[in-house]
């Protein structure tokens, strides 16, 4: 082999190589980051049990907020059409979390309770996560359930 | 009967934008003096209408005209003048005018100081932006269209989104669209090198004083968004891999590739064709970002909601723009792509290298951020990637970066020296090692803060070894060019940068606690007193307000008072206090009262102590400031008289 094409080999290799990896890496990183959504009536059906952790979404049931009187910890239950789910978590909430909020909770199950590391209210008063609108009208449809339940309340 | 002018005037617009679109270009084309010669005017044209449409929309919002739909959901009676004016892109429709109007603040000052180019590569240029005006005008006008009349006309609006009613938020959209509209100009530049068959080494030195102001901007934009985040969020952080700030910073990421890799070109004739192609992708990514954050197609915890009619168009505007200009690279880049050798060792390497790097990296944001859409498509469920993944590749991608970084000024064009780099490479990994070791006892054994403080010393110090170098080997006044300058503040800013993301993230403190009035906490070293909350008024809304003293060692030494606003639409927005300091911040927010019956009772409180969580965004200010001296280079303006006004003019005008 001449110089130059040593070096173009070299070069070939060296970007393969570099390919292989960058993909390696970013194939271990998705899978260790990746996480489902589901709403509670999916994870009461038991689609949810093969994740350790993953994402709940719902509505905040009305009165269901519940403070401890000494620590940051509170309870509230989250609420589809057809399944709900309690759920604990210590911390500040954010801003919009009020009763009839979508929320969509970080955490895990622990005795048929949902634990919350993290928990995000919608961004404005109009507006559902896309994801969580359609994983709710995915769940309806199971169950055909009339659809106009499941609009976004009017301003 | 104003806003319906302000409809006339885009209408007006958008067909001189047409005109500005293809008649120059098929004039270049054929050779037609005539045709090539409307660009100016057309585009000067263009401007005045659109500029006209963007007045009356801030008069609209100044003189309450609650008739227009958009300034009656985003403004009311009681919202200040000031974030009247704001609102103007609050929202979706704004926004896009905003984007029209920076593309022509920039088109005009590209026509105007472009006169000492052949007049075909000026009308090819002009063209391209003319066409990308017609994109966006047409969006403006045929699915969000801000100068909607909404009849009956409400006797008093909506709000400007509460987390916008902030100063940073005021200038954050505008500067940060100057960068991406400014990476249309490389993006121009690039098609009309290729649909011209020719690439000359002088026009790439002309481009690049426009891509550097526009990646200066850029990164203006970056660090006002992600200070905004900070102070106005509540939970004290600074970046949060959100949709919507990848969508900022993968432009950001490319657009670092392309003044480097623009630098190869104009100065070696180098990597012709890689540049371009850069220049093609960091203009889409710009495109993608503004459609990302306004369209609401990716979850995010500040995207707006959508309408199909506007995803659709979104679609096939990216469809052309990317398809129509990768196409036509793929046809003509061979024409354009005949640049010089280097050695393995050599500048161009080292650049090539680091372009690679960060091509990656905005690669890498680009898959986890659009990966939800994927995972959609491939019906794997409703996925997201967590803020882990972005970390770690990120960290990984960069180190390499970070450790060659100092290497760069070294290296000769075309073949360096492995004398000189080792030199530099004892002295900088003294001076790492020395800051190393005295970290240790600073950093408690956080690793994470040993490792930045070795990073940013070894940057830091190979940076100031090349400043000293040039003092003592160049006759004075000819030591530091400004495109010289430029490259070394930026890369001293990459060291206050490591320096503030590496000790902030290990040393903070951050504490979630209830407090009842008169309790105190300590936090790294402070002692918090929470004396109660109090109510308070401003122009459109009411809060509680609570006070916190703040003691080191008995002695009092802030009185921070944050906010739990209520605007008069009923939205909720916690203002945060912060006590700041060059090598600490004192950051404070109030979480919501335990008892909801009882404000004066307990409440809970967020308690951050963030030490050098300022060096981040004065990291990223030197990193601007860097991208705008290196755009006042003498060389880029030199040549003909006409072209003396160049880069002072067109950054007034910026």
């Amino acid at each position: 082999m001449n110089p130059t094409r040593k070096r173009r080999l070299a070069v070939v290799i060296s970007v393969v190589a570099a390919a292989a990896i960058a993909v390696g890496l970013t194939v271990f990183a998705l899978q260790r980051n990746m996480s489902y959504l589901f709403t509670p009536s999916q994870v009461q059906e038991g689609q949810a049990t093969q994740y350790p952790t993953f994402r709940l979404g719902g509505m905040v049931k009305a009165g269901s907020i519940q403070r401890a009187k000494d620590s940051l910890k509170v309870s509230f239950i989250v609420v589809d059409d057809a399944g709900a789910m309690p759920v604990e978590y210590t911390g500040i909430l954010p801003d919009l979390f009020r009763d009839n909020q979508s929320v969509i909770a970080t955490g895990r199950m622990a005795d048929g309770r949902f634990i919350a590391g993290e928990v995000l209210a919608k961004h404005d008063e109009n507006y559902m996560p896309k994801e969580l609108k359609d994983a709710m009208a995915k769940a309806h449809q199971k169950r055909n359930i009339d659809d106009t339940a499941m609009k976004d309340t009017p301003k | 009967m104003i806003p319906e002018l302000g409809q006339f005037a885009l209408v007006l617009a958008l067909l001189l934008a047409i005109a500005q679109g293809v008649l120059p270009i098929v004039g270049a084309w054929r050779g037609n003096g005539a045709l090539m010669a409307v660009a100016r005017p057309a585009a000067a044209g263009q401007a005045v209408f659109v500029f006209a449409a963007m007045g009356i929309l801030i008069h609209a919002f100044l003189a309450y005209d609650f008739s227009v739909a958009y300034v009656a959901d985003n403004s009311n009676l009681a919202l200040p003048w000031y974030y009247r004016v704001t609102a103007v892109w609050g929202a979706h429709e704004g926004s896009m005018l905003l984007w029209v109007f920076i593309l022509n603040v920039w088109t005009v000052a590209l026509a105007a100081l472009s006169r000492h180019l052949p007049q075909p590569f000026v009308a090819r240029v002009l063209g391209v932006l003319g066409l990308i005006g017609v994109g966006f005008l047409a969006f403006i006008l045929f699915t969000s269209n801000p100068f909607l009349r909404e009849l009956p006309m409400p006797a008093d609006g909506g709000d400007l989104n509460p987390v916008l009613q902030d100063p940073g938020m005021t200038f954050h959209p505008p500067v940060l669209y100057m960068g991406y509209v400014g990476f249309s100009v490389a993006f121009a530049f690039s098609i009309a090198a290729l649909l011209g068959g020719e690439l000359e080494q002088s026009w790439v030195r002309w481009a690049r004083p426009w891509t550097n102001v526009s990646w200066a901007f850029l990164t203006m934009g970056i660090v006002a968004g992600s200070w905004w985040a900070y102070a106005e969020l509540g939970w004290g952080g600074w970046w949060f891999w959100d949709p919507v700030e990848n969508a900022s910073f993968m432009p950001w990421l490319v657009g670092v590739a392309l003044i480097h890799a623009q630098a190869v070109t104009e100065k070696r004739g180098s990597l012709p064709a890689w540049t371009v192609l850069l220049s093609l992708f960091a203009f889409s990514l710009s495109l993608l970002g503004t459609f990302l954050v306004r369209s609401g197609v990716l979850t995010s915890v500040h995207a707006f909601a959508s309408d199909p009619r506007r995803g659709l168009y979104i679609l096939g505007f990216l469809v052309v723009v990317i398809g129509g200009s990768l196409l036509l690279y793929a046809i003509r880049a061979p024409k354009v792509a005949t640049g010089k050798a280097f050695a393995a060792l050599s500048r161009e390497t080292g650049i090539m290298v680091a372009n690679l790097l960060f091509t990656t990296a905005a690669a890498m944001v680009l898959l986890g951020t659009l990966f939800p859409l994927i995972g959609d498509a491939l019906n794997l469920g409703r996925v997201s990637v967590g803020p882990p993944y972005f970390g770690f590749l990120f960290v990984l991608l960069m180190a390499p970066a970070v450790l060659l970084l100092p290497f760069g000024p070294y290296l000769r064009w075309g073949k360096a020296e492995g004398r000189q780099l080792t030199a530099m490479a004892l002295r900088s990994g003294i001076a790492a090692i020395v800051c190393t070791v005295a970290a240790v006892f600073f950093a408690e054994g956080r690793l994470r803060a040993i490792a930045g403080v070795a990073g940013a010393a070894w940057v830091a110090a190979g940076t100031l070894a090349y400043v000293v170098k040039r003092w003592r080997e160049m006759p004075r006044g000819r030591r530091y060019p400004a495109e010289m300058a430029g490259m070394l503040v930026a890369h001293f800013g990459v060291a206050l940068f490591l320096i503030g993301v590496m000790l902030s993230e290990s040393l903070s403190t951050e504490r979630d606690v209830r407090m009842a009035p008169g309790q105190a906490e300590s936090v790294g070293g402070y002692q918090f007193r929470f004396d109660g909350v109090r109510e308070t008024t401003g122009p459109n809304w009411r809060a509680d307000e609570g006070v916190v003293t703040v003691f080191r060692d008995g002695t009092p030494m802030a009185t921070m008072h944050p906010q739990k606003r209520t605007y008069s639409r009923g939205q909720v927005q916690t203002e945060s206090a912060i006590d700041p300091g060059l090598f600490r911040d004192i950051y404070v927010a109030l979480g919501e009262p335990m008892d909801s019956g009882d404000v004066e009772g307990a409440w809970a409180l967020r308690l951050y102590h963030k030490p050098f969580v300022r060096w981040i965004w004065l990291g990223g200010l030197f990193m601007m400031a860097g991208g705008f001296l290196a755009a006042a280079e003498r060389r880029f303006r030199a040549k003909k008289a006409a072209a003396t006004a160049g880069a002072p003019a067109k950054e007034q005008l910026a």
